[in-house]
C-alpha cells in the first residue's frame, strides 16, 4: 500500500468507526427518551473496529449473521442509518417495517441474515448460507458474528465442525468483550484459548487486538481468502464493552479501575492519534469528520422520531407467504362464534 | 393399478421435485449412501451425488440451522430427522428461527424448507422414539405442518411442500412406510384441504396420518352395527381446514376427535374447541377427545398399544356417544 493509499483507507475507516460510535450515542438518547422499541438496547461501543475491519475486507454478495449487538456491523455493512434508527424505534419506515427492532433486524438487500436474539441462534445459518455459496455463488463469503458468550453454545461446534467437513465459505467472528451480561469470561469458559477450538476443527484461526482497525482489516482480509477457497476460518477480536450489557445496565460488576482500562483499548483514538501523527489530517479536520456524522445520525434521529408507527393490521402480515395462508384474528373468531357481526 | 408404498411414494415426490428443481438439497443423518434410517431416500445419493444428497454428523441443531441458512439464500433444503423426537435438539432453529424469520424481517426473506420427520408408536420404540408432538408445531405460527395418511397424499403434500415459500415441516408415521397402496398422479388435492375419506350420517370421526385407517377400520365396523360415520381426515394441520368438518357436523350433529398424539394439550383440544366455536349450533353431544394418553410410551408392546388409541376404543368410544 502505497503512503497515499493507507492515508485513503485511514480516513475511510476512520469515518466508519465514528459512524458506529456516534449511532450507539444517537440510539441511546432515543432509547432514554423512550423512543426505541423493545425494553433492551445493546451498545457495541468499544467494539467498533470489530465490525469496520472485518465488514471493510467483505464483498458484495456476501452474507452474514450477527448476534443482538449488531448495529455497528450492519452500519459498517453500508445500512442506511435511518432505516436503521427507525426499525430500532419500531416504526413503518425500518428495514423490517418495525416487526424485528434492534435484535432482529436484516437487510436481504445488504445480506444481513439477520440479528439474533437467542445467543448463538445465527451461527448456524451461515453454514447454510455457506453451503448456498458452494453450489450456486462460487467465491462468495458467509460471515457470523457473535459474542464470547456464544463460544460456549454447542450449536458452535456443530457448525464449526460442519463448515470444515464440507469446505464451506464460512467465517466465525467472535467478538470477544469480555463480558456475557455481567459473567467475566474466565467465569463462564474453562479455556480461553478459543483459537484453539477452532483448529481442532480444521479450521483457520486467528486472534487480533481490536484497538487496531487496520489488523483487524488485515487479519479478516487473509482469512477470507482462504475462506472464500473453502477453506473455513475463525477470527478472535479483542475489545472491551465500554458500556453496561445493555442501555440500562451500569456494571456494577465491574470496578472502576478495571472499566478504565478497558476503555483505553479505544480504536478511534487510536486511529486518530496515527493520523494526526502521520501527518494525513489535522485535529481539525479530525474533528470536521465527526461534526459531519453527527450531522447525519441526528438526521436519522429526527428520522425515526417522526416516521409512522406500523398500521394495525400490519400485525397479521408476514408470518407466511402472502398468496397462503393468514393468521385468523382472535376477535373474528369470538365474533364469528357468537354469530355478531365483524368489526 | 400401481401399488406403490408409502415410503416409495415419498421417495418419489423427493425424486419428482428433485428432477425439475435443481435448488433442492437433502440434508440429514444417514440419508445418502444408507439410504435413510427408514429408507425413504434409499438410491437418491446415486442419482443425484454428494452434492444433493448430504450425509450429516448427528448435529441436530446444525442440520436445521443449515436448512434455514440455506433456504434464505436461495436453496430449498429438505432437512430429515431421524425420529421427530430429536426435535428437541434442533427446537430453537425450528420455533426461534425457521418459523419467524419471515415475520421478523418485515418479509423480507422467506424460508422455503422443509422439515422431514417421522414420528408415532408401532414399533416398541418407547419413550424417546414413538413420540406424536404435532402440537408443538401446530402451536408455533409461521409453520405449515402435513400429516399424510396415504400414499397418495404422502405423495402429492410431499410435491406441494417443495413449491412452498414457507418452512414446512413434514411428518410421516412410522407405522405407514410398508403400506401398499395407488398413487394416483392425478388425486391432487389443494393444500390444506381436508379429505371426506368415508361417508355417513350419524357421526363425525375427525383424524389424520395413520390414526385414519384406525377410524375407517372402526367406521366398517360400526357399519355392520348400523351406524355410519363419516371419517375426516385433515391431511394438514396448518392450514387447519374447518370448513369440512363444521360442514359435517352440521350434519350429523356428532364429533369425535381421534389423535395419537397425548390428550392435554393437543391436537385434539384445538379441534374440539374450533368444533365447538364453528359447529355450535349443531352439536347433539359434547365433542369427544380419543388422544393419546398422558404418559411417557412404554417399551412394553401391549402397554404401548395401550396408550393410543386403538380401533376398538375408537368403536366403543363411538357407540357411546351415539349412546349405544
Ligand atoms: C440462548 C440465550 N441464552 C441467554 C440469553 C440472555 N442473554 C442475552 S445477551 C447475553 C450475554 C451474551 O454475551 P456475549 O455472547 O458475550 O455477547 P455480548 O452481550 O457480550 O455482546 C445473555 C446471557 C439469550 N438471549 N439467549
Ligand atoms: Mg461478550
Amino acid at each position: 500500500m502505497t503512503d497515499q493509499q493507507e492515508k485513503q483507507q485511514a480516513l475511510r475507516f476512520f469515518r466508519q468507526l465514528v459512524r458506529v460510535r456516534i449511532f450507539e450515542e444517537r440510539v441511546s438518547e432515543l432509547f432514554v427518551q423512550g423512543g426505541t422499541a423493545g425494553s433492551m438496547l445493546h451498545l457495541s461501543i468499544g467494539e467498533e473496529a470489530g465490525a469496520v475491519g472485518v465488514m471493510g475486507a467483505m464483498r458484495e454478495g456476501d452474507g452474514f449473521t450477527t448476534h443482538h449487538r449488531g448495529h455497528g456491523i450492519f452500519l459498517a455493512r453500508g445500512a442506511d442509518p435511518k432505516k436503521m434508527m427507525a426499525e430500532i424505534a419500531g416504526k413503518s419506515t425500518g428495514y423490517c417495517r418495525g416487526k424485528g427492532g434492534s435484535m432482529h433486524i436484516a437487510d436481504r438487500g445488504l445480506g444481513h441474515l439477520g440479528a439474533n436474539a437467542i445467543v448463538g441462534g445465527g451461527i448456524s445459518h451461515v453454514v447454510g448460507a455457506g453451503l448456498t455459496y458452494q453450489m450456486k455463488h462460487h467465491g462468495n463469503a458467509a460471515v457470523a458474528f457473535f459474542g464470547d458468550g456464544a463460544m460456549q453454545q454447542g450449536v458452535l461446534y456443530e457448525s464449526m465442525n460442519l463448515s470444515a467437513l464440507w469446505k464451506l465459505p464460512v467465517m466465525f467472528v467472535c467478538v470477544n468483550n469480555e463480558y456475557g451480561m455481567g459473567t467475566r469470561l474466565d467465569h463462564a469458559s474453562a479455556s480461553l484459548e478459543f483459537e484453539k477450538r477452532a483448529e481442532t476443527f480444521g479450521l483457520l484461526a486467528a486472534e487480533v487486538d481490536g484497538i487496531d482497525v487496520f489488523e483487524v482489516y488485515n487479519q479478516s482480509k487473509n482469512l477470507l481468502e482462504d475462506v472464500r477457497k473453502g477453506n473455513p476460518a475463525f477470527l478472535k477480536v479483542n475489545s472491551y464493552r465500554f458500556h453496561g450489557h445493555a442501555r440500562m445496565d451500569k456494571s456494577p460488576y465491574r470496578d472502576q479501575q478495571e472499566e478504565e482500562e478497558g476503555r483505553k483499548k479505544d480504536a478511534i483514538a487510536f486511529l486518530r492519534d496515527r493520523i494526526v501523527k502521520s501527518g494525513w489530517y489535522q485535529e481539525t479536520e479530525c474533528d470536521a469528520i465527526v461534526e459531519e456524522v453527527k450531522q447525519e445520525m441526528d438526521e436519522a434521529l429526527n428520522h425515526a422520531r417522526n416516521a409512522a408507527d406500523p398500521g394495525a393490521d400490519e400485525m397479521y402480515e408476514d408470518v407466511f407467504d402472502p398468496q397462503t395462508t393468514k393468521p385468523f384474528p382472535v376477535d373474528s373468531r369470538i365474533r364469528e362464534s357468537l354469530h355478531l357481526p365483524q368489526a | 393399478m400401481t401399488e406403490t408404498t408409502y415410503r416409495e411414494a415419498l421417495r418419489q415426490a423427493l425424486t419428482d421435485s428433485m428432477r425439475r428443481d435443481p435448488s433442492i438439497v437433502i440434508l440429514g443423518e444417514e440419508v445418502g449412501k444408507y439410504g435413510g434410517a427408514y429408507g425413504v431416500t434409499k438410491g437418491m445419493l446415486e442419482e443425484f451425488g454428494e452434492a444433493r444428497v448430504r450425509d450429516t454428523p448427528i448435529s441436530e441443531e446444525v442440520i436445521v440451522g443449515t436448512a434455514v441458512g440455506a433456504a434464505m439464500t436461495g436453496l430449498r433444503p429438505v432437512a430429515e430427522l431421524m425420529y421427530v423426537d430429536f426435535v428437541t435438539l434442533a427446537m430453537d432453529q425450528l420455533v426461534n428461527q425457521a418459523a419467524k424469520i419471515r415475520y421478523m424481517f418485515g418479509g423480507q426473506i422467506g424460508v422455503p424448507m422443509v422439515l422431514r420427520s417421522q414420528g408415532g408408536t408401532g414399533r416398541s420404540g418407547a419413550a424417546q422414539h414413538s413420540q406424536s408432538l404435532e402440537a408443538w408445531m401446530m402451536h408455533t405460527p409461521g409453520l405449515h405442518l402435513a400429516m399424510p395418511s396415504t400414499v397418495t397424499d404422502a405423495y402429492h403434500l410431499l410435491m406441494h411442500a417443495l413449491t412452498l415459500h414457507d418452512p414446512v415441516v413434514f411428518l410421516e408415521h412410522k407405522g405407514l412406510y410398508t403400506m401398499k397402496g395407488e398413487l394416483k398422479p392425478e388425486r391432487a388435492l389443494p393444500w390444506g384441504k381436508a379429505e371426506v375419506r368415508r361417508k355417513g350420517g350419524d357421526c363425525t370421526l375427525v383424524s389424520y396420518s395413520r390414526m385414519v385407517h384406525f377410524c375407517l377400520d372402526a367406521a366398517d365396523s360400526l357399519s355392520k352395527e348400523g351406524i355410519e360415520a363419516e371419517v375426516i381426515d385433515l391431511r394438514t394441520l396448518h392450514p387447519l381446514d374447518m370448513d369440512t368438518v363444521s360442514e359435517s357436523v352440521s350434519r350429523t350433529g356428532k364429533a369425535m376427535v381421534v389423535t395419537e398424539d397425548c390428550l392435554t394439550a393437543g391436537v385434539s383440544a384445538e379441534i374440539s374447541a374450533r368444533i365447538m366455536e364453528e359447529a355450535f349450533d349443531f352439536l347433539e353431544e359434547p365433542v369427544l377427545r380419543l388422544s393419546g394418553e398422558d404418559i411417557p410410551i412404554p417399551v412394553s408392546p401391549e402397554l404401548e398399544k395401550g396408550s393410543v388409541p386403538s380401533v376398538d376404543r375408537i368403536i366403543s368410544t363411538a357407540k357411546m356417544l351415539m349412546r349405544r
